[in-house]
């Protein structure tokens, strides 16, 4: 069993420090003007942080014991070209999904 | 003199509208982890009040998972605590991103806002804003409101329906792979210009190559170098167009 004063001291510690997180900057920098250099690299922050962050789910799945998956590869590479190519985000998750359950059917 | 209709910022309701629509894809994603997470909850012992507190105060699935597994583990609170905020410290990087776009708002808005600030709501923002263009401050603190409005109903409601009749969905589905197909879709549109497909490069080589590094050392550090490549890159271009 998990002791109900850890659980709670975790909870109200991760709910405020994840807020002040995403508060950080937004609340401490403000309205002050940021150096071109600075906002050059922020530009990137999405496309720098989301491949990194799914890249090991990608090519090490949890569910298929970490060993690569072809079927997920699959997936990955299908959400990947129908967002890139046709630049639809609704397009790309039900293509890689629909993709990741057409090869896992073909390979069984 | 201007009327009322002048005074207010024009299209604050449209720009919440936008927000939710241009979220709502990934309610398909936020939903089954929603009941996962309830389902794992409930299982680990925490009663509904719990499970409900956490979800809505954290909001961050990731992070609530990480954080579930090590109380299971009975790991000491600083380190449970430690780490699940290291999985969040992303959220640092996303805040930084959006100063130049809602800085300068009142720091009532700019406190909303942040509650929203979760990796669906923050790409579709960015995209929005730095793809499209054409919004007002007050017409991006309305979006990324409405961003978070689509999915935060169904991740909260979704949780409460995991929690009371635990996890209905069978592993065929492979939901674990929504997440990944999730961030491939928001990203994938944005790397039809090039610096942000050499940061996307750089960002997966390196996530594969320190994936041994703990805490979430792996993404701060590939994510870093991600930028100064997406930077770079720009710069050359501007070079090379000079």
């Amino acid at each position: 069993m998990i002791d109900k004063i850890q659980l709670w001291a975790v909870i109200i510690a991760l709910g405020l420090g994840t807020y002040l997180i995403r508060f950080s900057f937004i609340g401490i920098v403000g309205g002050r003007p940021l150096p071109d250099w600075l906002l050059r690299h922020l530009r990137y922050v999405a496309v720098a942080v989301m491949p990194g962050l799914i890249a090991p789910l990608v090519v090490w799945p949890a569910a298929n014991g970490g060993e690569t998956d072809p079927a997920r590869m699959v997936a990955a590479l299908v959400a990947f070209g129908i967002g890139i190519g046709f630049n639809s985000v609704l397009g790309a998750v039900f293509g890689g999904m629909a993709g990741l359950y057409l090869m896992q059917f073909l390979i069984g | 003199m201007s009327t009322d209709a002048q005074q207010s910022p024009p299209g604050v309701g449209p720009a919440f509208w936008r927000g939710y629509r241009d979220c709502s894809p990934f309610i398909l994603v936020v939903a089954p982890f929603g009941l996962l997470f309830g389902a794992v909850a409930s299982d680990a012992g925490l009663n509904l009040l719990e499970t409900m507190t956490m979800t809505i105060l954290v909001i961050a699935g990731a992070a609530q998972f990480t954080a579930l597994a090590l109380l299971q583990e009975h790991a000491p609170t600083l380190i449970v605590i430690a780490a699940a905020l290291a999985v969040n410290l992303r959220m640092a990087m996303y805040s930084a991103a959006l100063v130049p776009h809602i800085g300068s708002a009142t720091l009532l808005r700019r406190a909303f806002a942040s509650y929203f600030v979760v990796d669906q709501v923050f790409a579709v923002s960015v995209k929005a804003f730095d793809f499209d263009g054409g919004f007002s401050v007050a017409q991006k603190i309305a979006f990324i409101v409405g961003a978070g409005s689509a999915i935060f109903p169904f991740w909260i409601g979704c949780t409460l329906a995991g929690a009371l009749v635990g996890n209905a969905i069978p592993p065929e589905f492979s939901l674990d792979f929504a997440i990944p197909i999730c961030f491939i879709s928001i990203t994938a549109p944005m790397m039809r210009s090039l610096p942000h497909l050499v940061a996307a490069i750089v960002s997966i080589t390196v996530a594969l190559a320190l994936a041994w590094l703990p805490y979430y050392l792996w993404l701060m550090v590939a994510a870093l170098l991600a930028m100064i490549a997406g930077a770079q890159t720009e710069l050359w271009l501007q070079r090379r167009s000079a």
